[in-house]
């Protein structure tokens, strides 16, 4: 699966993507966020704040208890800011 | 209806001109211009450099253009929201709205931005005397959303 990360949590994290193969029981983008959280010392840090870590599936704003796919493309990003 | 995600300038008059022309059933224009401040949060700030999703933003953008024109007659919609860095006085987004009437063309043109802010994903990361520091979304951008809830 592949994930983007956008804003801090890309220079957090210190790649703007990274490809993961998920165990079996990551199923929904709220066990994802925990389980990328035990990846590096890194990951634990930008993410430990669940309130400012927003997520989109295959370009569309999710909510924590939203299904994975493998095919999935998934994007990790704080609140957002234009206009 | 015309989305255009842009690292370049534009202008305002010109796209005005564009988006009238040759429409006579068009009652009123709104147009909203969002401007780079150079003090956010009593800190100076020399420059601004605006991220985004290629992509989702273009999606996004469509997906709200969809949904202001579900809610009003619209004639005709047009967003431009640029990207990379911007310095204080630059434009970051045009929003105008084309309707026979002027509520439906200034309330559509509110909920634009105000959806625009808390749904495109952009990110701004501004440069102050004291580094870089990336902008928080505000409570009231979301209260400014949550207004136009059905």
């Amino acid at each position: 699966m592949k994930i983007l990360y956008f804003a801090w949590l890309r220079s957090k994290i210190g790649v703007p993507t990274e490809t993961v193969d998920l165990p079996a029981e990551v199923t929904t983008v709220g066990a994802l966020v925990d389980w990328l959280k035990t990846r590096s010392p890194r990951h634990a840090e930008a993410l430990a704040n669940s309130k400012v870590v927003k997520v989109a599936v295959n370009q569309e704003h999710v909510p924590y208890d939203h299904p994975l796919s493998a095919t999935d493309e998934v994007a990790l990003f704080p609140p957002v800011t234009g206009g | 209806m015309t989305i255009r995600v842009q690292a370049e300038d534009f202008d305002v008059g010109a796209e005005y001109t564009a988006f009238t022309a040759g429409r006579t059933s068009i009652g009123g224009v709104t147009l909203f211009v969002g401007l780079v401040r150079d003090i956010a949060g009593g800190e100076a700030v020399s420059a601004m450099t605006l991220e985004h999703y290629p992509g989702m933003t273009e999606r996004q953008l469509e997906a709200i253009e969809a949904e202001a024109r579900r809610r009003w007659p619209l004639d005709d919609v047009l967003v431009i929201h640029r990207y990379g860095r911007l310095e204080p006085g630059d434009q970051i987004v045009l929003v105008a709205t084309a309707s026979a009437h002027r509520d439906a063309a200034f309330d559509s043109c509110r909920f634009l931005i105000d959806w625009l802010k808390t749904k495109a994903p952009f990110w701004k990361l501004e440069a102050t005397p004291d580094g870089e520091r990336w902008v928080e979304a505000k409570d009231s951008d979301d209260a400014a959303a949550a207004r136009w809830a059905e």
